[in-house]
């Protein structure tokens, strides 16, 4: 295997000027597929769930799914764009084998949503305008899995197996207008774009959009162009980028790849690419000598898709807030900077906050604990923050006692730490560590009598009227009660039994 | 014996109803019948005896056990073996099918069993409904009755020859662009092919989707709407299926009044290139009509002379997307799978050697006319011809309730006579290709000999979308009217088999 030439990031983005456009396709969380009444569940038998209509036999016929239209409408709607009056569907023919029709059923030149946008944050919280082409409808193919080669590609396999469990299952192709401008943040911007869209599609819920199950598929177009050059350069197209990472690695591979053949003079080929996880490289697919005929004519076997103005507008009404107007108005109740909501977003704290305060939590407690201890928690064991060994229920149980003056922080931190070393729930760890705070004013009492009676000089100063000289002395009273004493209940004693006015 | 399958439709019901005649009875004459002549006509492709005797024997029960029986209940079908049946072989005349057994009914399977039709066998047809001949069946041509010799037409030219040799009393066939109906005019039958969407396509393996059309054929015109009725509706299977009652066609064949109705004869559709002998006898035909009342005009359509072009433009398009699932990986045929080869050279040699060179020729076609840079000047220049295909009909019908033509240019001609020369195989549908462009419904009905040749000649009558019934009222007019000048029907002048 050849190495690919790369040019730095840096030197790269110095001679030019990236261009991106990215094709999303989504599988529709329906209960039956596109064109028949075939179940969608996941990980069912091979080949189990199929009919006459999704194999292709002969004679069958297909029939619209209306709830995949209205997801279709849903989606085109949040993304801001324009419904068609009227719209068609469109064979794409070409051949293979995982394909029953041998042409997919798809939308071309009359899709059902198109020129919209999507405004996505970056991390430093700058928003970038994504311009959306469009939104069709179209079905999804079986799957091959390639037996007895090495790669698991076709090339070298024994024999194929095909299951069209997936077959006719509903997608929705997201196409953005061409991505100019965004420079050397480009696969930032692609990153950001996927995960809004992904936010997006999830708040619809019209799918679960789950990346790692295939749920939601990526391609990034690439091309670079000298700077000030007006024309699009020749671009490549990475298939099925199915993490946000990689989305951001694959583009940033294409900036350094394109640039390190276009600056030693070579020209770059249209061509598809394989991304690699491993090492975040793209490889040569498919070249296209010339622009792939699919010659596409209107789906003689469906009439066409004309959604009344009055449902559209009932779809609109009934849309979910969405994310990026749900972020700015939490951040407005709780009252905190953009940075600070940027950092919530970053670490994946969001839902998870969320989640904290539906158990009972308070916005600043909950916020305090997953943006604190847990996020470096996190951070030290390499993990995202939702995997992290702990749930928003028992968070909220933490906050609570916290509240409720059982625990002051520090105790609520080795409760945490508990929790995370898997000894149990909240208040397992406290029965079992013993964490409570002393809240016996007896108890109390005479420790903070002894503290007094082991330091008097310092006493004598409180009682001048030192009270900054106060914290040695609850310092002795939690050293003593080993923590465990709420250190405003300390304090206030101290002050009283010296007969001083706090 | 002789007595039964001479019988019509309505008759066998009738008799069977009243207990006259056992469905057991009916199918046994009807199967010896076909054992005893179909090796000469070879209308059949496939003979399903135990099917059809066991549901002959569902009737007889239901009648003993005092259940309502249907108006065509017991009554033997004979179908066009492009209409799915469960377990049954199914090869729309083409040997990259050969030996498939569908697992499902089409909607019309499913309505014909469930109305007990007792249905016989499937009948052979052009490969892929691609024909007019019916030469172009991978399983050797069909005899027209009349004359053995002869064609049948085609596709349909399978059920029209069942019907004519009296092995069955009705049949089924799909018309893309005259594939019921001009086999019923060179066989001396009744065909209609309805309104688009009007019988559901699911499970009518695919030709060209926005042409085809699954419809009745019969002896007579009374016949045929029963089967009609039995056959259309809507179905939720088939999105371009129309979600409305079927047209009273019964009520309008049993009616057969045409007083004061407004006929137009099609200018374009006669004159020069129109054997004499059907110019002569559609010319009775539509003098009959004034007789009986209606009022005749004459109509200029002047799109219908690009609807020849036209149709050779869509039809072959979307067959070369409907065909390219046959690609031997999931049914039918499979050549070559040796295990040294790769799935696209298998599928070439499975379909090298399973489509037979008229599905060639129009999937190339096809394939060509929809590429790109050539999609507009032929797609997209022969849908516009569609749209004024459609205008001229909506004008005419403006003026008129029913156009009328001759179903073909000229009588059966001989097997053979033009299987080297596709141009001359196309013009025979002619007159009825504008209908499929449309959508609108037409029916073909016999209108008396040729005198220079003794073979039937087809009527074909044109109603607006929707309006099947009016059909049916005129069909029958001239069906009762031709009985009573003949004296009898005109297949009683068909030769012995």
């Amino acid at each position: 295997m050849t190495v690919t030439e790369l040019l730095s990031y840096e030197d790269a983005l110095a001679a030019y000027d990236p261009v991106m456009g990215l094709e999303v396709h989504v599988e529709l969380g329906t209960r039956t597929k596109m064109f028949c009444g075939c179940s969608t569940e996941l990980g069912a038998e091979p080949n189990s769930q199929v009919c006459p209509t999704c194999l292709g036999l002969p004679g069958s016929l297909p029939v619209v799914n209306r709830t995949g239209v209205e997801s279709a409408i849903k989606i085109g709607l949040a993304l801001n764009c324009e419904i068609a009056q009227w719209c068609r569907f469109a064979r794409k023919n070409y051949f293979y084998p995982d394909m029953p029709k041998n042409f997919q059923t798809s939308q071309y030149d009359e899709p059902i949503a198109y020129n919209g946008y999507l405004d996505v944050a970056l991390e430093d919280g700058e928003v970038f305008r994504v311009e959306i082409e469009r939104a069709h409808m179209e079905e999804d193919t079986g799957k091959s899995t390639h037996v007895g080669g090495a790669t698991g590609r076709i090339h070298g396999a024994s024999h194929s197996l095909l299951d069209y469990n997936r077959a006719g299952i509903p997608l929705i192709e997201i196409v953005t207008k061409p991505i100019e401008g965004a420079g050397a943040r480009a696969p930032e911007v692609a990153r950001a774009y996927v995960a809004e869209l992904r936010e997006l599609i999830k708040a619809l819920g019209v799918s679960e959009a789950r990346m790692e199950m295939g749920q939601m598929r990526c391609d990034v177009n690439l091309s670079l162009r000298p700077h000030g050059q007006k024309t699009f350069g020749t671009r490549s197209e990475t298939k099925n980028v199915n993490s946000l990472r990689s989305v951001e690695r694959a583009a940033r591979f294409e900036v350094q790849r394109h640039a390190a053949v276009l600056s030693s003079g070579g020209t770059i080929v249209q061509e598809t690419r394989h991304f690699h996880e491993e090492d975040g490289s793209t490889t040569s697919g498919r070249i296209k000598e010339e622009a792939e005929d699919y010659r596409y004519f209107p789906e003689p076997d469906l009439v066409p898709v004309a959604p009344p103005r009055e449902w559209v507008e009932e779809l609109r009404a009934g849309l979910p807030e969405l994310p990026r107007l749900r972020r700015k108005r939490l951040q407005e109740e709780w009252g905190i900077a953009d940075h600070e909501m940027q950092s919530v977003l970053n670490a994946g704290a969001l839902d998870l906050i969320l989640a904290t305060i539906a158990e009972g939590a308070d916005a600043t407690a909950a916020r305090k604990w997953w943006m604190g201890e847990l996020a470096r928690h996190a951070n030290e064991s390499g993990v995202e923050l939702a995997a992290v060994p702990i749930t928003p229920a028992q968070v909220a149980r933490v906050a609570a006692l916290v509240a409720a003056g059982d625990l002051n922080d520090k105790l609520a931190r080795q409760v945490i730490e508990g929790v995370l070393a898997g000894e149990g729930g909240p208040d397992e760890v406290v029965d079992a560590r013993g964490l409570k705070v002393v809240s016996d004013e007896g108890a109390l009492g005479a420790a903070v009598d002894d503290a007094i009676a082991a330091n008097g000089a310092i006493a004598d100063k409180i009682r001048g009227g030192n009270l900054a000289a106060a914290g040695a002395l609850i310092g002795a009273v939690m050293k003593a009660t080993r923590g465990q004493a709420d250190a405003k209940r300390v304090r206030e004693l101290v002050l009283e039994k010296l007969g001083v006015q706090g | 014996m002789t007595e039964i399958i001479k019988l019509t439709a309505a008759q066998t019901a009738e008799k069977i109803a009243s207990g006259e005649l056992t469905a057991v009875e009916v199918a046994e004459a009807h199967l010896a019948r076909i054992e005893a002549v179909d090796e000469k006509v070879h209308a059949f492709l496939h003979i399903d005896r135990e099917g059809a005797l066991a549901q002959a024997r569902a009737v007889d029960a239901k009648r003993a056990a005092g259940e309502p029986l249907g108006p065509l209940a017991g009554v033997p079908l004979a179908m066009k073996d492009i209409f799915t049946t469960e377990g049954v072989p199914t090869t729309v005349g083409s040997k990259i099918l050969e030996g498939w057994i569908p697992p499902y009914d089409s909607t019309v399977t499913r309505k014909l069993k469930a109305a007990d039709v007792v249905i016989l066998g499937k009948t052979n047809m052009d490969e892929f409904a691609m024909g007019s001949s019916t030469e172009n069946s991978a399983y050797g041509p069909t005899g027209n009755p009349w004359d053995l010799t002869r064609i049948p037409g085609g596709s349909g030219g399978g059920s029209a020859a069942a019907l004519a040799a009296y092995e069955a009393p009705l049949a089924l066939g799909t018309d893309t662009g005259g594939s019921i109906r001009q086999p019923a005019a060179v066989t001396g039958t009744v065909g209609v092919k309805p309104t688009y969407g009007g019988v559901s396509r699911y499970g009518m393996v695919a030709f060209s989707s926005s042409l085809d059309q699954g419809g009745p054929c019969a002896r007579t015109v009374l016949d045929a709407a029963l089967l009609h009725e039995a056959i259309g509706g809507h179905d939720p299977l088939d999105s371009t299926s129309i979600d409305a009652p079927v047209p009273p066609v019964v009520e309008a064949a049993r009616s057969g009044d045409v007083r004061g109705m407004r006929i137009g004869v099609v200018k374009e559709l006669g004159g020069e290139g129109y054997q004499p002998g059907v110019v002569q006898r559609f010319e009775e035909s539509v003098e009959v009509l004034r007789g009986l009342g209606a009022e005749v005009v004459e109509i200029s359509c002047p799109s219908f002379v690009y609807a020849l072009a036209a149709y050779y433009l869509i039809a072959p398009s979307e067959c070369s997307s409907n065909l390219a699932r046959f690609d031997a990986m999931r049914y039918g045929l499979r050549v070559g799978d040796d295990g040294t080869k790769s799935a696209e050279e298998v599928t070439a040699l499975t379909r090298e050697a399973g489509f037979g060179p008229e599905v060639k020729r129009r999937i190339i076609l096809g394939t060509y006319a929809l590429s790109s840079g050539y999609y507009d000047a032929y797609y997209g220049s022969a849908q516009k011809v569609r749209t004024l295909i459609t205008r001229d009909f909506e004008k005419a019908f403006e003026q008129v309730d029913v156009l009328v033509s001759p179903t073909t240019p000229t009588t059966a001609f001989p097997l053979g006579e033009r299987v080297d020369d596709p141009l001359a195989m196309y013009l025979v549908d002619l007159c009825t290709i504008p209908v499929n462009l449309a959508g609108n419904a037409a029916m073909s009905l016999p209108c008396g000999l040729a005198p220079e040749d003794g073979l039937p000649v087809g009527l074909q009558i044109i109603a607006p979308a929707l309006k099947d019934d009016r059909l049916y009222r005129v069909g029958a007019a001239v069906e009762a009217a031709f009985v009573k000048k003949w004296g009898h029907a005109l297949l009683e002048e068909a030769p012995q088999l």
